[in-house]
């Protein structure tokens, strides 16, 4: 009984720490497409910004200052994706292409001329990266059971990016819906034509919409490179950003349940690890790969309207030109 | 006319010098000028593509003019953005509306407004002052209600408290009728007499005589992008403002013969049509067309008119009723199909020119056989026969006067009416025995209107069945020999060609025999 | 009004896609500068690796070829308004069409049945895998960028679930089937012109070359010769348009979706049965995703892509020897270059179009009032 709690427990932090780049990412894509700019390139944006964050974070020394250039890098790559959908109207979905292709060759090309460590970079020391914040009290309610084992592995011992990617649900969630700039931004993804006669600049709206999703994303790259692991590997985000995108799609682009869309996937690739090699009863061993499958499964069957409806925001897409 | 000598002695409210634009190559406004006195109600008039919009949208900032300056009470100012114009007190109710149909009234009226950048006190402000706006001016509405649940005269009076509460002081609206019935737009009337006794300044574009006379105070045409005259409404009248507006006598009277109608060629019975929302849009509609003869569909537009034409011409599927026609049977359960339909003599030229009759970026000629592209006169084996069919596109240019012909134009690249020339070329070349026909003068300019009239009769006359749907009552009455009004989805009364006027037919159209017609919808 | 001021036709075909193009090598230039070598040097040295000599050509046409398959499934999707993100998936899939098919018949028949089966297993797995995606637009409103990226990540758990437990060659630790017979190699290209007598160095080029310039043939001839390829246009340029002619978008889409799904999975018969004879995990190596380059720098025409495709494969190939004479530089660099292909000649197609197309202006012929 101890045991088998122990292991849930053990599944559910295991759960967090891979949800956390996705939850990240989520809410950056959530932002930008609830403006109205679809945004296929979390996975370039995060793999960028965990190239710069290792990088930088061994240069200087700083975790800290790794977190600054991966943020830098995911706005800039932004302001390339809003420069050519925003400005120059182009498709959202070739300029997230290009985002995501470009960086996974950048990453690699960069990595092998500054480190020639086969386009990894040099491993970060403890002091490079961020690490686990345990909470006050850990000790002390070490003896108490259940709960001193959940607040001692559940929600004490992460470091600070995951506590950031779980603050900034309720923060998205109140920026979209409790303020003037998220009525202006929702308004913008449905009707930007309403928002631009009301006098409102729509482009102005969409850079500062895209902007925060690289910021996002560039939080999410710094915690693969810089707090989940210690260095950057040569395409790490491994279609993580791509799952994100899925739980987002899958939270019907608002924020609590892509939250929960998250921590689904997270749990299903914890349970995948767990489940690797054991038979279950009655099943017998479920492939691994089924189960890594199954967020795009999901995914699909989702859009496919079996399972209740995904409506998008209505101008997701369409460059906004004014009529004529 | 104490109260003119009182403006006379202030400056204009809005002074327009010299405003020029143009859009690539079209000259949409040509050095106009125009001056409204502060707190009356000035119309624009002129027919569609005159350039009113686009003033109006210069006047709003949404577009900016090539050259001319805008004055404000005498003051030039610069009006780079709508932002520019609200904030000079300019505001504007657009046709189309500029809302979001996801968020509440409320949400829409905080939308434009700056201020802190939480949204709870903001929402609470805005309740108030729209509840004080809504007395005042007679614009009840629910505060909290979405925006997409509202009929459309609501919703146009979400878009005035907007422009009220964002504190306009100078109103623009764009074609407020076009949506409303009779009812609705007696009820914006009395809105706009409320805003002109407080002080407001009304510019009003129509293309209805009749509302110019009712409503403004002066009125101003516009023809071809140039401003043609101002005149004070008491002093003009409506034939006179008529000519104005296109130049010339209109040729009303149509040489027409009275029709021969013979079988009966198109018959419709009990059929309703239900949108994706599952909104009722044609509600039980039954009516005979007979060869030979043209039967007009009034109503103001969005009473069911389109849908009935996407039903008839196989396009959507409907749950009740029956179709007959050339020997088949369209129902629920064997819904039509637009290619068969087309090889059994049906025509259609639809409503929407460029949103469904032609692929604008295709050259001419691959838009001369949209729909008749399985016939076997145009392929060799399995190739499409180039040459054939380059032949059949001149051809057609030749017969129905298609400027430029070259078929291997872009056909966005034809003017409105060019387009539809090379549309009905395509659509009466083959005979038909039935031809649906939908607004077919909708952005057509005045030639080719009345060469487009006169095709039309000589189909009626060669025997072929007309359904011709179409706002323009004039046009209707001109050359319809049988007239049916819709209302809400159902046909709610007929009229014969010869005998209708008017006024008749605005009643009917207005539904008024049952009362109120006021967006119960 | 006509609104008909053009620019001649070289302008908007040739021109502006040779500008992007410069300017995509520009900024690869800056990159290969910042890394601290010689920019002109290693074009020079790309070149030479790519087109040099013999093996040089036979690699770039190979890689050409896979770029092609790619290219023209991309295209295809696209006239019909549909931008298929899954060639990669397709492609993977077609192979493992290939690969069972010849797994099954290798032993028993002679090379022309075992081509003509594995052109139609791959034609038809990745058709298959493009369906659904198409179905699912079509019929249920599914976005078909958003399920196609999906379908690509399922098809590699598919496909790795299928090489480790199923197909794997007895007694083997690497996931990979057995190698077919060599009956059921498609000849290379060196040994098909060796029956010539023309001797050139062996590279994995092989006579799938031949079926995908067949291919580019076929895709222009459905296109803009067919009445089929009519109704894919229309849909692509107006499905009103469609709906009013007649034509079922569902149906187009479904099926543009399975031509576009089809052409992706021949990158799997030059891979699977042209070179490596066996099954295999991540052989289509990115393939799907050059694809969308070499579409839209070729204008979705096959010419285009042809062009496209050999400059794609030139740089595949020339990247390889650049890695080997710069050590600082690799062959991701050619990854670079595509992304900022894909950069300025999709996603900022509207930059710099109509400034040039402005400069090149006519009259317009002269036209109605309007």
């Amino acid at each position: 009984m101890d045991e088998h709690f122990l292991l849930a427990v053990l599944t559910l932090d295991a759960t967090l720490r891979v949800a956390t780049p996705l939850i990240l990412c989520a809410m950056a894509g959530l932002i930008s497409e609830r403006s109205g700019i679809i945004d296929i390139s979390l996975e370039g944006k995060m793999l960028g910004a965990a190239f710069a964050a290792a990088a930088v974070a061994h240069v200087s020394g700083s975790e800290w200052v790794g977190l600054l250039a991966a943020v830098l890098t995911g706005a800039m790559l932004s302001l390339v994706h809003g420069f050519a959908c925003i400005t120059h109207n182009g498709s959202q979905v070739v300029s997230g292409v290009a985002v995501n292709i470009l960086m996974s060759g950048l990453t690699v090309t960069l990595g092998i001329a500054w480190f020639a460590q086969g386009g990894q970079t040099p491993g970060l020391g403890e002091a490079e990266r961020f690490r686990p914040l345990l909470w006050p009290g850990t000790e002390a309610l070490r003896e108490v059971p259940v709960l001193g084992t959940l607040y001692r592995e559940l929600l004490s011992g992460h470091n600070l990016l995951v506590y950031v990617a779980l603050a900034a649900v309720p923060l998205v969630w109140w920026g979209l819906y409790r303020t003037r700039f998220g009525l202006r931004l929702r308004a913008v993804g449905e009707n930007p034509e309403a928002v631009d006669t009301a006098g409102i600049s729509v482009a102005w709206l969409r850079y500062r919409a895209v902007l925060l999703a690289g910021l996002l994303a560039g939080i999410a790259g710094a915690y693969l490179s810089t707090a989940q692991n210690g260095a950057f590997v040569r395409d790490m985000t491994a279609g993580q950003g791509y799952i994100a995108l899925a739980a987002m799609i899958f939270g019907k682009w608002r924020p609590v349940p892509a939250l929960g869309a998250c921590l689904l996937f997270g749990f299903l690739d914890a349970l995948a690890v767990r489940l690797q090699g054991v038979a279950l009863p009655g099943v017998g061993e479920i492939p691994v790969q089924f189960i890594q499958a199954l967020p795009y499964v999901l995914t699909v069957v989702l859009l496919a309207g079996f399972m209740g409806r995904a409506v998008a925001p209505k101008a997701i897409g369409i460059p906004y030109v004014k009529e004529r | 006319m104490s109260q003119a000598a009182d403006v006379a002695l202030l400056p204009p409210a809005i002074e327009l010098v010299g405003i020029d634009k143009r859009f690539g190559a079209v000259h949409a406004n040509r050095a106009v000028s125009l001056a409204v006195a502060a707190g009356t109600i000035h119309g624009i008039v002129g027919e569609n593509g005159a350039g009113k919009s686009t003033l109006m949208n210069i006047l709003h900032g949404f577009y900016q003019a090539d050259a001319g300056e805008i004055r404000v009470d005498g003051t030039a100012i610069a009006v780079r953005s709508p932002e520019d114009a609200i904030r000079a007190g300019i505001d504007m109710v657009h046709q189309h509306f500029m809302l979001v149909s996801t968020f509440t009234v409320l949400e829409n009226l905080v939308l434009g407004v700056k201020g802190g950048w939480r949204l709870a006190p903001a929402l609470g402000r805005a309740r108030r002052e729209l509840l004080r706006l809504a007395d005042e001016f007679g614009l009840e509405i629910d505060p909290d209600a979405v925006v997409g649940d509202l009929p459309v005269g609501p919703r146009q009076r979400v878009e005035i408290l907007k422009a009220l509460y964002r504190g306009a002081r100078i109103l623009i609206l764009d074609e407020p009728t076009s949506v409303l019935t009779p009812a609705e737009t007696a009820r914006l009337f009395a809105v706009l007499r409320a805003l002109k006794a407080r002080g407001v300044t009304v510019v009003l574009i129509t293309h209805k005589l009749r509302e110019i006379m009712e409503i403004t105070d002066t009125v101003s045409v516009m023809r071809q992008g140039a401003m043609v005259a101002h005149r004070v409404t008491a002093e003009t009248d409506r034939e006179s403002l008529a000519e104005l507006m296109v130049g010339r006598k209109v040729p009303l009277g149509l040489d027409k013969q009275a029709a021969r109608p013979g079988d009966v060629a198109l018959a419709v019975r009990g059929l309703s049509v239900v949108d994706d929302l599952g909104v009722t849009r044609v509600d039980d509609v039954g009516f005979e067309v007979r060869a030979g003869e043209i039967v007009g569909i009034a109503g103001v537009s969005g009473n069911g008119q389109s849908e009935l034409l996407a039903a008839l011409a196989g396009m959507e599927p409907f749950p009740q009723g029956e179709v007959r026609f050339a020997g088949t049977v369209m129902t629920p359960a064997l819904p039509g199909d637009p290619g068969d339909l087309r090889t059994r003599g049906l025509a259609h030229v639809p409503e929407d020119r460029l949103g469904d009759g032609v692929v604008g970026a295709f050259p001419a000629w691959e838009n001369v056989i949209l729909g008749y592209h399985d016939d076997p006169a145009y392929r060799r084996v399995v190739l499409i026969d180039r040459p054939a069919i380059l032949a059949d596109c001149a051809a057609k240019m030749a017969k129905y006067d298609v400027r430029p012909a070259d078929p291997h134009l872009a056909t966005h690249g034809f003017s409105g009416g060019n387009q539809q020339k090379l549309v009905i070329a395509r659509e009466l070349e083959r005979a038909p025995s039935v031809l649906l026909v939908g607004q077919p003068t909708r952005g057509v300019d005045i030639g080719a209107i009345e060469f487009i009239h006169k095709t039309l009769l000589a189909m009626r006359d060669a025997g072929c069945a007309v359904l011709l749907v179409s706002v323009e009552l004039e046009e209707i009455m001109a050359l319809a020999d049988r007239i049916l009004v819709m209302f809400e989805g159902r046909i709610v009364g007929e009229v014969a060609g010869e005998t209708a006027d008017e006024r008749t037919l605005g009643l009917l159209m207005a539904n008024a025999a049952e009362g109120d017609g006021d967006g119960s919808r | 009004m006509a609104r008909g001021e053009a620019a001649p036709a070289w302008v908007g075909h040739v021109l502006v896609p040779l500008v992007n193009l410069a300017l995509a090598f520009l900024v690869s230039g800056l990159i290969v500068l910042a890394i601290g070598e010689d920019p002109l040097e290693a074009v020079v040295i790309l070149v030479r690796g790519a087109v040099g000599f013999e093996e040089a050509i036979g690699y770039t046409l190979y890689y050409a070829t896979n770029i092609m398959f790619a290219g023209l499934a991309v295209a295809v999707a696209f006239h019909a308004g549909l931008f298929n993100i899954g060639g990669e998936g397709q492609a993977y899939i077609g192979g493992l069409g290939v690969g069972v098919a010849l797994l099954a018949f290798d032993a028993h028949l002679p090379l022309p049945i075992l081509l003509l089966i594995s052109i139609l297993a791959s034609a038809a797995f990745g058709a298959a895998w493009a369906w659904i995606p198409g179905y699912l637009q079509a019929r249920r409103g599914s976005h078909v960028v958003i399920t196609t990226i999906m379908f690509n990540f399922i098809a590699f758990a598919l496909m790795n679930y299928l090489l480790v437990n199923v197909l794997i060659q007895p007694g083997q630790m690497s996931p990979q089937s057995r190698e077919f017979e060599p009956v059921a190699w498609l000849p290379f290209a060196h040994e098909a012109l060796g029956w010539f007598g023309i001797q050139v160095t062996r590279s994995p080029l092989n006579l799938s070359l031949l079926w995908a310039l067949a291919c580019c043939l076929l895709v222009w001839l459905l296109i803009w010769r067919t009445r089929w390829g009519y109704r894919i246009r229309v849909v692509g340029g107006n499905e009103p348009a469609a709906r009013y002619a007649g034509i079922d978008p569902a149906k187009v889409v479904i099926a543009t979706m399975c031509v576009s799904g089809a052409l992706a999975g021949f990158v799997g018969l030059n891979e699977i049965m042209g070179v490596q004879h066996r099954l295999l995990l991540n052989f289509t190596a990115g393939y799907g995703f050059v694809g969308i380059a070499a579409a839209l720098m070729g204008r979705n025409h096959p010419l285009g892509i042809i062009l496209a495709s050999l400059l794609f494969g030139a740089l595949y190939q020339g990247g390889a020897e650049l890695a080997f004479e710069m050590p600082r530089i690799t062959r991701e660099l050619v990854v670079v270059i595509q992304g900022l292909v894909i950069l300025f000649s999709g996603a900022l197609e509207h930059m710099l179009r109509p400034r040039i197309e402005a400069m090149f202006r006519r009259p317009a012929p002269a036209g109605g009032e309007g």
